[in-house]
């Protein structure tokens, strides 16, 4: 682990190192060169108000969506292309899924597959990808499952389990391909309030053994306590970013506190 | 009813709602009944009219397993599952044509619906059937070789079997694309977005998520089709393809028992057609199961049972 460079709160090396990243979807741009920086172990919580481009980055990480513009590293690898002497070239969706496998992705609205039971959902990418036997793979899931305390739900199959135990089974599910990156896109925007502390609790525990996870969430008390790094985003391009106490505690910009105002209000 | 006695003091004895529960007259469903009557004297009537007319019945049975109706029942059946299933597998490859991100492959798919669609199943037939008359034969060289792969004249190859085959099975591979184009757009695109998260080769996001879950919309529309292709098979008695109709008219050409003849042939398309049917149910079930399952992963004699018993939404319908 390397020391900490520049300014915030550095774990160790950099991860994920975004660059001038552009899209946009006819005339609308949802993102107007944005740069961002992750470290290994750290946990950066993403922040701004619908539109403001967060979800299209966070999509744009594990090539979901491709960039317009500028490019995105990580672990030394730019998503969605080959690194080739001075060139970028351009990869086949085949080969970007061999690039996905190692960045895991948490959604919105959970998105398990609903005809498999909980365990073959977290044994899906283990075995279909990277051709782990099943019994090894069944034993790792069991083991996550457990660890998202939903290790009695092994069998059941996801339209029996409620949304929080669905996004837990997801963090599983996103867990077993090991990856370098964990990736949450609103995890709990969809979720009943009663059920949003035990999926932010699984999150805070990962947090803390030391994965690297981007969040986008609404969630000001988890970005204040969990993140390491927050970013705002309004229009599409970052407008502040520091950590939470810098950014939440103590915003710069005035479109951060109006934001703040109306979130924690 | 002792601690309430005070309660009840303060309050009229006969307030609505106070007392005992009341006894409820249910409603008498009257429509029913006189339905019931209306049909069994229209049943009646018929009945009485049928056993009126100039047919022999009783010679219905022998004609069932006359040796020209059996073959008629065998090439009906050959003909109709070879061509539904090269529409099922053509129609998928369209399908996926139509769907692809290949801007020409999307187009070359669309023009393949239009003509095969557009055009009647008779009229293809009888172009598949006459294509001797412009292309007297058939050949196949291979590439640097005087040897020929194929090379036949086209009235040995185009028999009344292929052109029905290429007829029928064509015309239904261009709706077989439109089921299955429906039935993978069906599938909501967060399950293709997790499916790529989890590193997943799109030929894997295809035949480990996407069409596990397009079968449930695909089985139904296709297990119609596939009556309709049973059914449709009659079209080849045209062209002189000894299916069900052809094998009745060349039966009741001779014994002139004309009725007699049809409705044998029509309780073989029935028996067949009932039977397509029994397949139909046990395969939605068979995907409608791993979609909405019964809760945990039991045995198979669970899941049996399970989907034996009434679901509750057809219960509560009276």
């Amino acid at each position: 682990m390397s020391a900490a460079v520049g300014e915030g709160v550095a774990q160790g090396e950099v991860l994920v190192r975004a660059r001038g990243l552009r899209k946009h979807y006819g005339s609308l741009e949802v993102l107007r060169g944005v740069d961002l920086t992750v470290r290994r172990g750290q946990v950066v919580v993403l922040l701004g108000a619908s539109g403001a481009g967060k979800s299209t980055l966070l999509r744009c990480v594990n090539h979901l969506e491709a960039a317009d513009g500028g490019e995105i590293w990580v672990d030394g690898v730019p998503i969605g292309f080959r690194h080739d002497g001075d060139r970028l070239h351009e990869l086949r969706e085949k080969d970007v899924a061999r690039q996905r496998a190692e960045i895991g992705m948490v959604f919105q609205r959970f998105n398990l597959f609903p005809h498999r039971t909980v365990l073959a959902n977290v044994t899906e990418g283990p075995v279909q990808v990277r051709g782990v036997p099943r019994r090894e793979a069944e034993a790792y899931a069991r083991e996550l499952l457990e660890r998202v305390g939903l290790g009695d739900k092994v069998d059941t199959y996801p339209d029996r389990l409620s949304g929080g135990q669905q996004q837990r089974v997801a963090i599983a599910r996103a867990l077993a391909m090991r990856p370098k990156l964990l990736l949450f896109d609103e995890p709990t925007s969809a979720l009943d309030p009663e059920l949003v502390g035990e999926v932010l609790a699984v999150m805070t525990e990962l947090a803390r053994e030391g994965m690297t996870m981007i969040v986008v969430t609404h969630e000001i008390s988890f970005a204040r306590e969990v993140a390491d790094h927050v970013v705002f985003m309004a229009g599409g391009v970052v407008v502040e970013e520091g950590p939470p106490e810098q950014v939440i505690g103590a915003p710069q910009h005035e479109r951060t506190r109006a934001f703040l105002a109306r979130v924690t209000a | 009813m002792a601690d309430r006695a005070g309660a009840a003091l303060t309050r009229p004895v006969d307030a609505p709602g106070d007392g005992e529960l009341l006894p409820q007259v249910r409603i008498r469903h009257w429509g029913r009944v006189v339905a019931g009557l209306a049909v069994l004297a229209v049943l009646g009537l018929l009945f009485q009219a049928i056993s009126r007319g100039d047919i022999d019945y009783a010679s219905i049975p022998a004609l069932l397993t006359q040796d020209v109706i059996l073959e008629g029942l065998v090439d009906t059946i050959v003909l109709a599952v070879v061509a539904q299933a090269g529409a099922i597998v053509l129609g998928t490859i369209v399908a996926l044509m139509r769907t692809s991100a290949n801007p020409v492959l999307r187009w070359v798919s669309w023009a393949y619906i239009w003509v095969f669609r557009g055009l009647p199943v008779l009229l293809q037939i009888l172009l598949w059937y006459n294509i001797a008359l412009v292309f007297p034969t058939f050949s196949i060289p291979i590439p640097f070789t005087d040897a020929y792969l194929l090379d036949q004249p086209a009235n040995v190859i185009m028999t009344g079997f292929l052109a029905a085959l290429l007829g029928l099975g064509l015309n239904e591979s261009a709706y077989m694309a439109e089921i299955v184009r429906a039935g993978l757009t069906s599938v909501d695109r967060g399950q293709t977005e997790a499916a790529k998260s989890i590193g997943m080769s799109p030929a894997k996001v295809l035949s480990r998520v996407v069409l596990p879950q397009a079968m449930r919309v695909i089985i139904p529309p296709t297990g119609n089709d596939f009556i309709n292709m049973l059914k449709g098979t009659s079209i080849a008695s045209v062209i002189g393809f000894t299916e069900l109709i052809h094998a009745a008219n060349a039966l009741s050409s001779r014994s002139l028992a004309v009725m007699e003849t049809l409705l044998a042939v029509a309780v073989w398309y029935m028996v067949v057609v009932s039977v397509a049917n029994v397949g139909q149910y046990y395969l939605e079930r068979h995907y409608n199961a791993s979609i909405r399952p019964t809760g945990t992963r039991g045995s198979v004699w669970a899941k049996v049972g399970g989907s034996l018993r009434t679901p509750p939404f057809m219960r509560s319908s009276r």
